[in-house]
């Protein structure tokens, strides 16, 4: 892997730890200002090798290296067969409404996807009305490297309006389509994403092929981030290299955190990747003792004992407990609230939010919020912590997306962080409401 | 079926649960591999791509075309 040279531009990449909002605006005019004109000519080979150099990885979640799915989008295009066109399991997305614009069978699809769902995140809607230009950047210049004939912006109805008046600002960004994200908590899940594009609703749909594959309406479909693609329009201006001058080698560059729960001031704040979890809880106003523990990664993520803070933002340090860095979601649980009380009211969340489509899914998350609720309300059986890792293990992995997998995971992180309060719930106690 | 899968490596048989309804006639046709959840849906060691021995290839082809509601798929096991 080798540092290609920058593409070349007159203007230096920001130095600090804040990139994407170092516009201080969101208009064209400052944007241009700061980072530059959006290169032109892109060599898309070239684009590409930056992308792998850089080692940026997506922001919605998942942490997919991002060349590697504008790659495999564009093998899908070019390659000539369509992998998986005619096969069973290749059921287009798309309900044919004929929504996709130039309708063309061929050219792959490019979505920036900025559902966030997850209450707790912010960072996509922040970016899109702080930095609406990058991210369109992102979007284009990803269009152009899979040479796509469809480009589509989705996201919430409040974040399109910064986005519609971003494209007035230019005349490059005509051609993107902007599709209304519901405010659903799987809304922004992939397979959920190209339904709603394709007119349908936005659920998850079963899936052997990968959309890289066969995606909208059997196109090869890259859907990405927009945090992602805001990264990969800094990229293409100031290389990999400047990319890598923050953050770790296992976790480059910077990334957005939304911060909320138990902070004096919940934000979304720009941090370097592998940073002290504790850091932009900080920013937030909180402090160690006022911090009980942290959910990292969102309602389908893991929670960090208060004790244990001083752990690094990156998938290593996170790994021990379960976590990763994922969508950048963080809330503080204060000493005074109850863990099990708090996890409880998230599945029973999680569980109103399954597309009810899957039976494990469906009967299952009821149910585990259910035992889940009696532990928090000191109902003393003692069989229930087996009961609750029993449900867990038969849920995860049985459905046709993550929803089971990532309410077990938080479920189960639930008994081991807060295994103390279990116990005392068992006695009729409660640790921290009495 | 989408690739041939009786040839001589284990095949891989997925389980589309937005079509599955939880009756349980696969895990009639292959005990050895599925038994039932508490609300009827087929469980397998793990998750929803099921592995199948070479000898099982053919009982699992037979829970595809008898699925009621074609939620079965057997490919070529390609490591989930
Ligand atoms: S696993 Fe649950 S949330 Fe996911 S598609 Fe199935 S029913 Fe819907
Ligand atoms: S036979 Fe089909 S519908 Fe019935 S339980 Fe098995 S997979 Fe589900």
């Amino acid at each position: 892997m080798t540092l290609t040279q920058p593409i070349t531009t007159s203007i230096a990449g920001p130095t600090g730890v804040s990139r994407l909002f170092a516009a201080g605006a969101s208009d064209f005019r400052s944007h241009r200002a700061v980072f530059g004109p959006m290169p032109g000519a892109v060599d898309e080979g070239h684009l590409l090798a930056e992308l792998e150099a850089s080692g940026l990885a997506g922001r919605g979640g998942a942490a997919f290296p991002t060349w590697r799915k504008l790659v495999a989008v564009r093998d899908a295009s070019f390659g000539g067969t369509r992998a998986g066109g005619t096969g069973p399991g290749s059921r287009g997305f798309g309900t044919g409404t004929g929504r996709r614009s130039s309708a063309t069978r061929g050219g792959p699809v490019v979505i920036a996807n900025g559902a966030e769902g997850e209450p707790l995140s912010r960072k996509d809607e922040t970016l899109l009305a702080g930095a609406p230009h990058l991210v369109i950047d992102g979007l284009l210049l990803a269009a152009t490297s899979v040479r796509a004939s469809d480009v589509v912006l989705y996201a919430p109805t409040r974040s399109l309006e910064y986005v519609t008046r971003a494209i007035a600002e230019r005349t490059d960004a005509e051609r993107i389509r902007l599709v209304t994200a519901p405010e659903t908590f799987l809304s922004g899940e992939a397979s959920a994403v190209v339904s709603a594009v394709g007119g349908g609703r936005a659920i998850p749909r079963d899936r052997i092929v990968r959309l890289s594959e066969s995606g909208l309406g059997g196109a090869p479909t890259l859907v990405q981030n927009v945090e992602t693609l805001a990264h990969l329009a800094l990229l293409a201006r100031f290389g990999a290299t400047w990319f890598r001058s923050r953050g770790t080698d296992e976790d480059p560059g910077t990334r957005l955190v939304s911060v909320s729960g138990d902070v004096p001031s919940p934000r979304v704040y720009e941090v370097a990747a592998g940073m002290p979890l504790l850091d932009p809880l900080v920013s937030a106003g909180a402090r160690p003792p006022g911090i009980g523990a942290v959910l990292v990664g969102g309602y389908h993520g893991a929670w960090v004992p208060g004790t244990a803070v001083a752990t690094s933002l990156s998938p290593s340090g996170l790994r021990p407990f379960g976590a990763a860095p994922g969508a950048g979601i963080l809330m503080v649980l204060g000493p005074h609230r109850c863990g099990l009380d708090a996890s409880a009211e998230i599945v029973k969340y999680l569980a109103g939010q399954s597309a009810k489509q899957c039976g494990p899914c469906a009967n299952g998350l009821p149910r585990l919020a259910d035992v889940l609720r009696r532990l928090a309300r000191r109902d003393r059986a003692e069989w229930l912590p087996a009961e609750i890792k029993r449900l867990a293990r038969v849920v995860a992995g049985r459905g046709s997306c993550h929803h089971p997998d990532g309410t077990a995971r938080l479920v189960l992180s639930t008994l081991t962080v807060f295994a103390d309060d279990v116990q005392a719930h068992l006695q009729g106690r409660c640790e921290v409401r009495r | 079926m989408s690739r041939d899968a009786s040839s001589s490596s284990d095949a891989s048989l997925h389980i589309d649960w937005t079509l599955c309804d939880g009756r349980g006639l696969c895990t009639e046709l292959l005990p050895e591999l599925l038994t039932r959840d508490e609300w009827g849906y087929p469980l397998a060691a793990a998750g929803s791509d099921v592995t199948v021995p070479r000898e099982l290839v053919g009982p699992a082809k037979q829970a595809v075309g008898l699925c009621p509601r074609a939620a079965l798929r057997l490919r070529a096991s390609a490591g989930a």
